[in-house]
C-alpha cells in the first residue's frame, strides 16, 4: 500500500493542459470588449481671443474668399450661391489664380478665406465647408510638393514642408456667427 | 546518407504544446494593456459628421473631450431635447469649460502643456450657436488647438 502511494505521489502533477483554455477564455473576453477607439478629426488652430473683431474690410476684396453659410445651410461664395461640390475647385482657383485675373487673389500668400455662418447653421454643413477649404489647400500643397520635390506633401521633410507651408499658408478667418435661426 | 537513415524508424516526437499557455498569456496581457475602459458615460447622443481631411489624435493623455449633442433618451425627461454640452461625465454649460480645462491641464506634465488638444465631439445635427459659444469659451481660456472629431468619408 505504502509503496504504491509513494509512487502515485511522484507521478502526481497539476495538469496544466487546461491553462491554455483558461487563458484563451480571458483572451477572447478582452478581444471582444476592446474597442481601439481611434479618434480622428479635422485639426484647427483657433486665433487668440481679442475683444475686437478682426477687420477684414482693410484687406483688398480680391484677396478675400468669403464663404457664408446661412441657417438653411445654403452657401454664398463671394456673393454668389454655390454648390458645395464646386467649392473646392473654386477655392483652389481663387488661391492660385492661374490666369492672373484681377478679381482673384494676388498670390497664395495674400489669400484669405473668410468664413461666416448663422447660429442656426447645422454643424454638419459648417464642417463640410471647412473640410472643403482644407482639402483645397492640401491639394494645392500636394501639387506644389509634386512639382518641386517630386513627392507627396506628406513624404516631404520638415524643411520642405515649411517652405511649402510658407508659400501657401492656410489662413481661415472666422467671424462670430450672426444671431439668426437659433433653435429654442 | 547514413546520417539520414539513422533517424528513420524512430517515432516522430509530438510538438510540445507546453508553451502555448505562455503565448496566449502574452496576447492576453497585450490586450489587457491596450484596453482603455471608457471612464465617462456618454449622456448626449453624438453622431460625428463625415470628412476627408482627417488627422489622427495621438497621445491620448494630451487630449480632452467636449461632447455636444442632444441628451440621450433616458435624460430627455430631466434635461429636455435642446443640445447640451457634456464635460467629463456630467452636463455642463460653456461657463464650466475653463475649470474643466484647468483640471485636465494640471494632470499633464508642464513641458507638454502647450500640446494639449481639445477634441470637440459634436453631433452633426447640432446648430452652430452652441458650438460657437464653446469655441469662444475655448479661445478665452487660451485653448487654441482644436479638433473637430469626424468619421472618414467612404469614397
Amino acid at each position: 500500500m505504502g509503496k504504491k502511494s509513494a509512487k502515485d505521489r511522484l507521478k502526481n502533477e497539476v495538469n496544466a493542459g487546461s491553462m491554455a483554455d483558461i487563458a484563451f477564455l480571458l483572451l477572447i473576453f478582452f478581444l471582444v470588449t476592446t474597442t481601439i477607439v481611434e479618434d480622428k478629426g479635422v485639426l484647427v488652430q483657433l486665433p487668440p481671443w481679442s475683444e475686437d473683431e478682426p477687420d477684414i474690410t482693410k484687406l483688398k476684396t480680391r484677396n478675400v474668399f468669403s464663404v457664408l453659410v446661412n441657417a438653411n445651410n445654403e452657401l454664398l461664395v463671394r456673393g454668389e450661391p454655390t454648390d458645395i461640390k464646386d467649392l473646392r475647385e473654386d477655392c483652389k482657383e481663387f488661391i492660385m489664380n492661374p490666369q492672373k485675373l484681377d478679381n482673384l487673389a494676388e498670390n497664395p500668400k495674400k489669400a484669405i478665406v473668410s468664413m461666416k455662418n448663422d447660429r442656426g447653421t447645422k454643424y454638419k454643413a459648417y464642417l463640410e465647408v471647412y473640410n472643403e477649404v482644407k482639402a483645397a489647400y492640401s491639394e494645392l500643397r500636394n501639387e506644389a510638393a509634386q512639382s518641386r520635390f517630386r513627392k507627396d506633401y506628406e513624404f516631404c521633410t520638415k524643411s520642405e514642408r515649411k517652405e511649402i507651408r510658407s508659400d501657401i499658408p492656410l489662413i481661415i478667418s472666422e467671424s462670430e456667427p450672426s444671431n439668426f435661426g437659433e433653435e429654442n | 546518407m547514413s546520417k539520414f537513415q539513422k533517424k528513420r524508424g524512430k517515432s516522430s516526437p509530438a510538438i510540445s504544446t507546453a508553451s502555448l499557455p505562455d503565448i496566449i498569456f502574452m496576447l492576453l496581457f497585450f490586450f489587457m494593456v491596450v484596453t482603455v475602459i471608457r471612464d465617462s458615460e456618454l449622456k448626449v447622443e453624438v453622431t460625428t459628421p463625415q470628412a476627408t481631411e482627417l488627422s489622427k489624435l495621438e497621445k491620448k493623455s494630451l487630449v480632452n473631450y467636449i461632447y455636444i449633442g442632444r441628451p440621450a433618451e433616458k435624460y430627455k425627461a430631466t434635461y429636455g431635447t435642446k443640445a447640451r454640452i457634456q464635460l467629463g461625465d456630467k452636463f455642463a454649460t460653456e461657463r464650466d469649460i475653463p475649470l474643466f480645462l484647468e483640471r485636465h491641464r494640471s494632470k499633464v506634465p508642464e513641458v507638454q502643456r502647450g500640446a494639449i488638444k481639445t477634441s470637440l465631439r459634436v453631433d452633426q445635427d447640432v446648430t452652430m450657436g452652441i458650438v460657437a459659444d464653446v469655441k469662444t469659451a475655448l479661445r478665452k481660456a487660451g485653448q487654441l488647438l482644436l479638433n473637430y472629431s469626424a468619421k472618414p468619408r467612404p469614397e
